[in-house]
């Protein structure tokens, strides 16, 4: 295993020529990207231009319509090594229509290292514990989710991907909705993993309090990247200046409802 | 009262008590198991859509001259799978698909019933259950299904939980999201079938869904959820069926609906409990320790606060602000300031 790693080099993400179509729509084109270990990559874009689907198709949630993507050097179809990688994914909230605590929550995420009709071992309950530390909410453990904030419940959906222990992070948009203080509390634990070495790829529309950590920002645009990078105001003029005011853009799928409705005239 | 006691005394003596009893115990434990997981899922309505497939299921066994419980499982069971693959399909959302299955299932069941010779009468009692009329061998199915439905949803916990949960993330976390929705399909079809002789196929859900909404007036985790919801489920079932056949020495009373009206009562007190118990966690949450921007002073203040004097004391930082009246009052020397 090891040898096989050092002929793979470093790299944990690889996307050759990737297209992604919805419903026969091409939405992403051309994507070619290389993410190395310990990297912390921050996808940013308008809405509407590719970010949550590239991670999506990173992944494996989305298919690919053509190119090839692979995550530690194996080809996403053959790749089931699933416990080194973590996802969190973009919700409301982490409640759901049955009470469930904070602890439960961040249990399910040691799944990936689960075997079938095994109870949780004690390094088990460890890694649980971890997770919760390193978001900040380990006194919360015995509550409900859905009487903790809505960035509290960020978090704890950040350390139920903790829990699995990864090497590669996706998280799409974990900031979105998050008030200031809780973005920060995010930006410490996130800055914690990537110390210990983990690879992290975050969709962000803006980076605020993780400005810091980011060491590479690729910037989408309609479904192509148009800037990799180092981020903006290291030593490039910020690349994303100004999208804020830009014309809204149309979503993926244009709104279709019945056959005699013709797209986009409202 | 004595009399009523030897009446009841003598009646679980009936060997056709015992097997209901049997019946209700299996059925009361089983069915909020599959519940949790449906209302998890803000699904409490596929039971419902499930029991209408399955009547076309009896119907076919009718048809056909053979066991209805064995159609209905099969049936129920294609389509539960049915309306999750719908479900997973497209944007249409499971009530849709749920709607469509409703119909088809009761039209079905009830036009194959005419083609086969038999009155609806006969369909009665796999709608609104017939539990006292079970025989050796359906309570035999019972059993078996039931139990089939406790390894599944009680063994499979984590994964069922966290597929519910968040089918995106399991999909990411290497699980076959897809084969657990169906498994809990079919259990959910097996549980309608298991249920069908208790509560019939027009009530089924109640006995799934009822309990699970009564257990989280209370808790805050799934786990004390589901083992609540198995135990009021159990009482209830248990329960309706003793009230139902006590009472039948006074009024023609069915145990089907005594069961769901007694799984509904407990519903009905433990709400005003749980709404009570969720307002107070809510006022007596700690406010955040921030310090105000004036001193402002509590004019015309004759009240004097103290543990005891009814207004709830909530933590602000390092001290206590009362609350009346839309006000925080925070004691500052001999006055109180508006916090």
């Amino acid at each position: 295993m090891l040898t096989h790693r050092h002929t793979q080099g470093d790299g944990v993400v690889a996307v050759r020529d990737g297209a992604v179509a919805i419903a026969g729509r091409p939405i992403l084109r051309g994507i070619d990207l290389d993410v190395r270990r310990g990297e912390f990559v921050a996808l940013l874009g308008p809405n509407g231009s590719g970010k949550s689907t590239l991670i999506r198709a990173l992944t494996g949630l989305r298919p690919t319509a053509g190119g090839s993507v692979s995550l530690f050097g194996t080809p996403l179809a053959k790749f089931h090594d699933w416990p080194r990688v973590g996802f969190v994914p973009q919700r409301p909230s982490a409640a759901s229509g049955v009470p469930t605590s904070v602890w439960e929550v961040v249990a399910s995420g040691r799944l990936t290292r689960r075997r079938l009709f095994r109870p949780l071992l004690r390094h088990d309950r460890a890694a649980i514990r971890d997770a919760l530390d390193v978001v900040g909410l380990a006194d919360r453990a015995r509550d409900g989710v859905s009487t903790l904030s809505g960035g509290q419940q960020q978090r704890v959906l950040i350390a139920r991907a903790l829990a699995g222990e990864p090497e590669l992070l996706f998280l799409d948009e974990p900031t979105a909705g998050v008030d200031r203080a809780n973005q920060e509390a995010l930006a410490d634990a996130l800055g914690l993993l990537s110390r210990r070495g983990a690879t992290i790829i975050l969709v962000a529309h803006e980076l605020g309090p993780l400005e810091p950590l980011v060491d590479r920002v690729v910037m989408m645009r309609d479904g192509r990247i148009v800037y990799d990078g180092p981020p903006a105001g290291r030593d490039h003029a910020h690349p994303d200046h100004g999208h804020h005011h830009d014309a809204p853009r149309p979503d993926h799928l244009p709104q279709v409802s019945g056959p005699l409705d013709s797209p986009g005239a409202r | 009262m004595p009399l009523v006691d030897a009446l009841l005394i003598d009646l679980l003596g009936l060997p056709f008590m015992q097997r209901a009893l049997l019946a209700a115990v299996f059925t009361g434990v089983a069915a909020p198991v599959v519940g949790a997981y449906l209302v998890q899922r803000r699904l409490a309505l596929m039971g419902d859509g499930i029991g209408h497939v399955a009547v076309t299921g009896v119907a076919l066994g009718l048809l056909t001259g053979t066991s209805p419980i064995w159609a209905a499982v099969i049936v129920a069971g294609l389509g539960a799978i049915t309306i999750e693959l719908i479900r997973a399909q497209g944007r249409t959302g499971g009530d849709l698909a749920l709607a469509l299955l409703f119909y088809g299932g009761i039209a079905g069941g009830v036009l194959i019933t005419g083609i086969a010779g038999q009155s609806p009468q006969v369909l009665h009692e796999y709608l609104f259950g017939s539990i006292s009329t079970l025989s050796t061998h359906d309570v035999a199915v019972t059993l078996g299904l039931a139990a089939v439905v406790l390894l599944v949803g009680l063994g499979l916990l984590p994964q069922l939980f966290a597929v519910a949960h968040d089918g995106e993330f399991a999909q990411v976390a290497g699980l076959n999201v897809r084969l657990y929705n169906i498994v809990v399909a079919v259990i959910a079809a097996i549980t309608v079938t298991v249920a069908m002789r208790t509560v019939g196929l027009l009530l089924v859900s109640a006995l799934m869904v009822v309990p699970v909404a009564t257990a989280q007036q209370l808790t805050n985790s799934f786990r004390t959820t589901l083992i609540a919801a198995m135990a009021l489920g159990t009482g209830a079932s248990v329960g309706g069926l003793l009230l139902s056949a006590w009472a039948s020495y006074h009024a023609r009373i069915s145990p089907g609906p005594t069961i769901v009206l007694l799984a509904l009562a407990c519903f009905v007190l433990t709400w005003p409990l749980g709404a009570w118990l969720r307002r107070r966690r809510r006022l007596l949450t700690p406010f955040p320790d921030s310090e105000p921007a004036t001193h402002e002073v509590a004019d015309g203040h004759p009240h004097t606060h103290s543990d005891d004097c009814g207004h709830p004391a909530i933590p602000h930082g390092d001290h206590v602000d009362y609350v009346h009246d839309g006000h925080r009052h925070a004691p500052h020397g001999s006055h109180y300031d508006e916090h």
